[in-house]
């Protein structure tokens, strides 16, 4: 019984956090079952395609490989190029899933921005389990994509509510994350390359290039910055 | 459509398959029963603050500056949020504050 109220009470902390995301992703897994229905493909696709890629807009970029000429290599080099910053999640996160046993390969599986954002940045209640807390953060955005792409794909042609700007509810999402993580943390450079070294990649080399050259930046300024970062800590 | 159902199969899995290297690569190079070098260590710290400024600037990838709307109504938007997070700090009232706004200006406004 205890396990079962572990779970469960690690499920109640969890929701709260992942309420924005339910809003997004409903909205926006419609708009991906709508979307693969104008293409013509039947409701089945989207079901298919969101359980099993789950990360968002390689799904919407997926959906045009499969209308383009046959070729399995190019679209895993696309998908490679498309999702490399989920490596630095992973780095981010060796440490945080250390120890979460069996759920560990879910959670890896199901790294997506927004599990990341959360998991990377919440500080989880001292009296729920820490693994089952990042589980049904990762499972329920899981589980709200999933049934928004399911819902835009059997019934698309029905929506008549006016959804357009519904996607800016991540880039808020992002936003207070980047907030809140602002205010726990003594240095701000980390914080400011991101941010900065981004911004200067997406002008130099545009929004369809831009992410690799920012993560390379990124690494070296942060590769530049080890010595005097860690000095600071050491001091603080 | 182009694709045999086949071809259809292996593409798709060709996403899952890439969607899922990347995903897994670090923990497959540092394991967790082996000491993970200091270097990515230090990433591991560092990287978390950078990738939501990343993650940032990845949401206005499709925004131009010089046609359209001028990115005016993402401005607005990103001002809301910061805005209504430094008064209240309370996060679902900083997300829907800035996504109805900026669902207005997009659907309204700036037509």
């Amino acid at each position: 019984m205890k396990a079962k109220n572990e779970k469960w009470n690690a499920c109640r902390a969890a929701f709260p956090y992942t309420f924005p995301i339910l809003t997004g992703f409903i909205f926006l897994g419609i708009a991906y079952g709508i979307y693969m229905h104008s293409l013509g493909f039947s409701a089945i696709y989207p079901i298919i395609m969101s359980f099993t890629i789950f990360a968002g807009s390689m799904e919407f970029i997926a959906a045009n490989l499969l209308l383009a000429p046959f070729n399995p290599v190019n679209a895993l080099f696309l998908t490679l190029m498309v999702n490399a910053r989920h490596l630095f999640y992973g780095i981010s996160m060796l440490d945080t899933y250390k120890g979460t046993g069996k759920k560990k390969l879910y959670l890896i599986y199901g790294l997506c921005d927004e599990s990341f954002s959360i998991n990377c940045a919440v500080d989880i209640p001292k009296n729920v389990d820490r693994g089952w807390f990042m589980f049904f953060v990762t499972f329920l955005n899981h589980c709200y994509w999933f049934l928004g792409a399911a819902i835009g794909g059997i019934c698309g042609s029905l929506v008549k509510f006016n959804t357009e700007g519904i996607e800016f509810v991540m880039t808020a999402l992002f936003i207070v994350i980047f907030i809140e993580q602002w205010r726990k943390e003594k240095k701000h450079h980390s914080a400011l390359a991101g941010l900065g070294l981004s911004a200067i990649s997406l002008i130099i080399f545009g929004g369809n290039h831009f992410i690799i050259p920012a993560m390379l930046m990124i690494l070296t300024i942060l590769t530049f910055l080890k010595k005097p970062l860690e000095k600071a800590e050491v001091t603080a | 459509m182009t694709m045999s159902l086949m071809q259809q199969v292996i593409t798709v899995a060709m996403v899952v398959l890439g969607t899922m290297l990347t995903r897994f690569l670090p923990f497959i190079v540092f394991p967790a029963n082996k000491p993970t070098p200091k270097y990515v260590q230090y990433l591991g710290k560092v990287l978390p603050a950078a990738v939501i400024g990343l993650l940032i600037i990845y949401c206005f990838k499709d925004v131009s500056l010089l046609s359209g709307s001028h990115g005016i109504p993402e401005l607005i938007g990103v001002a809301m949020v910061v805005l209504l997070h430094s008064w209240k700090r309370e996060m679902l009232l900083s997300i829907a504050g800035g996504t109805i706004i900026y669902m207005i200006l997009v659907q309204v406004v700036f037509k």
